[in-house]
């Protein structure tokens, strides 16, 4: 059932696709804003940087966390991608977020004690609906492996709307653009200095930028899993809601929280919940 | 391979300037100049930047931030002095609690004198410090693993007598 190549295919290559992502991320950013905007090639100059600084601990621990968090991020899309287990696949990365938090833990700083509470308070706020949509693709396709509700002709789409609106709605958290970019941001949108990255800095630092590259390619690939009837339109769906993705994050403020998590909760309850009550009836309730 | 000059981040220090500098300093942010083209980026933590961009003169209830920033700073770095105050205090030179500018407390790479200084000007001794920053990280040790020495602390025995 588990393909092995296509986990070494994503092991190798998923951090190039996920630069290329940030760059091009960037420069439509730059554009909506009246700017030039820097090289698609921009976030690996920054990481190759980063490479090439000084590596200035705080807590040698962190190191070996940071490490951790890049496993597993690695670990969960190379699972994912291979077709895997849709639930050990949200558990690792549930796992991989913890140990960037506790990375960020490690360090005795405000700012990055900080940043590590709200990374909790959104893990907290987007898990409910990730674990709903593994639960909805099962309800629907009768599999919790990737590769069958990839491969399955089921529309999951049509069948779990619901549940889908709810995970674009996480899919902000998770990506960390506005208005839910509250433990940390990327580039210029400062706020309690950087959040869950503060205190990590030269290559440590760079390792976290390429974990997040695999990251927004996994992201990427659980769109597609509910498109996974139509390749073509699946591609496309995966970009369209990524340029919404950045629209949203060019047109929205930052917002506290208490409504990320009671938003995110409210929204999970009420459309992931009903989509799947309206399964179970029309299936006959049985 | 040279990333480094490809990727300045910037932390942005105000000591004592009148906002002068500060706002030309944000003008190079704006769409107008738009300096990210370059891959600058203005981070606002010392752990992650590169260049050290410093605004008005010192005195000695700055003195200690400055000094901090620059230590938090990984290596290889470079201050860029902007205006003629955190060139050579300016005129508050003679000021009684002004040090001066601010070579008095930290080693400097790049002045850009004016009051206040324009964007272009700004930019352009960016550009100037990313040349100097290439040739720091060519002399660093292998790897960059290896701690370079510390700045040492400015202590008020060096004041005495006055900070002209």
């Amino acid at each position: 059932m588990i393909n092995i190549v296509w986990a070494i295919i994503f092991v190798l290559v998923a951090p190039v696709i996920g630069g290329l992502v940030a760059g091009i991320d960037r420069k439509i950013t730059a554009h909506m804003q009246g700017r030039v905007g820097p090289s698609v090639f921009q976030p690996f100059y920054d990481v190759g940087k980063l490479f090439e600084k000084e590596n200035a601990v705080v807590n040698e621990t962190q190191i070996f966390y940071v490490i951790c968090y890049i496993i597993f991020i690695a670990f969960t899309g190379a699972l994912f991608f291979s077709g895997g287990d849709l639930l050990l696949v949200v558990f690792a990365l549930t796992l991989a977020q913890i140990f960037l938090v506790l990375g960020a833990f490690a360090a005795n700083s405000p700012y990055s004690y900080v940043g590590a509470e709200r990374e909790l308070l959104q893990i907290m706020a987007y898990e409910p609906m990730v674990i709903l949509t593994a639960v909805g693709m099962f309800v629907v396709t009768k599999s919790f492996n990737v590769a069958d509700i990839a491969a399955s002709a089921t529309p999951v789409v049509l069948l779990l709307p619901g549940i889908f609106l709810g995970f674009l709605y996480t899919l902000t958290i998770k990506l960390r653009k506005s208005p839910f970019d509250i433990s940390t941001s990327h580039h210029a949108h400062q706020e309690i200095v950087k959040g869950v990255t503060t205190e990590f800095s030269g290559p440590t630092l760079g390792l976290i930028e390429i974990a997040h590259f695999y990251e927004t390619v996994f992201l990427l690939g659980f769109i597609y899993l509910f498109f996974g009837f139509n390749p073509l339109v699946g591609v496309i769906a995966v970009i369209v809601i990524y340029l919404l993705e950045i629209l949203l994050d060019n047109t929205n403020a930052r917002v506290k929280w208490q409504l990320a998590v009671k938003s995110s909760w409210m929204i999970a309850a009420i459309v992931g919940v009903i989509n799947l009550a309206v399964l179970y009836f029309l299936a006959g309730g049985a | 391979m040279a990333y480094l000059s490809k990727s300045p981040w910037i932390i942005h220090y105000d000591a004592s300037s009148c906002n002068g500098c500060d706002i030309e300093i944000l003008a190079c942010l704006t769409p107008m100049y738009d300096v990210e083209r370059f891959g600058i980026i203005n981070t606002g933590n010392p752990k992650h930047a590169d260049i050290f961009v410093v605004t008005g003169s010192i005195n000695e209830q700055n003195r200690e931030v400055v000094e901090n920033i620059y230590n938090q700073m990984p290596d290889p770095k470079v201050v860029v002095a902007v205006g003629i105050c955190a060139t050579s205090g300016g005129v508050f030179r003679e000021c009684y609690n002004v040090m001066g500018g601010t070579d008095k407390v930290i080693p400097v790479d790049v002045y850009v004198p004016g009051c206040a200084a324009r964007p272009e000007s700004i930019i352009d001794g960016i550009v100037t410090a990313l040349g100097i920053l290439e040739e720091k990280r060519k002399k660093m040790p292998l790897g960059g693993s290896e701690p370079v020495p510390h700045h040492k602390p400015h202590t008020n025995a060096d004041t005495k007598g006055g900070a002209k």
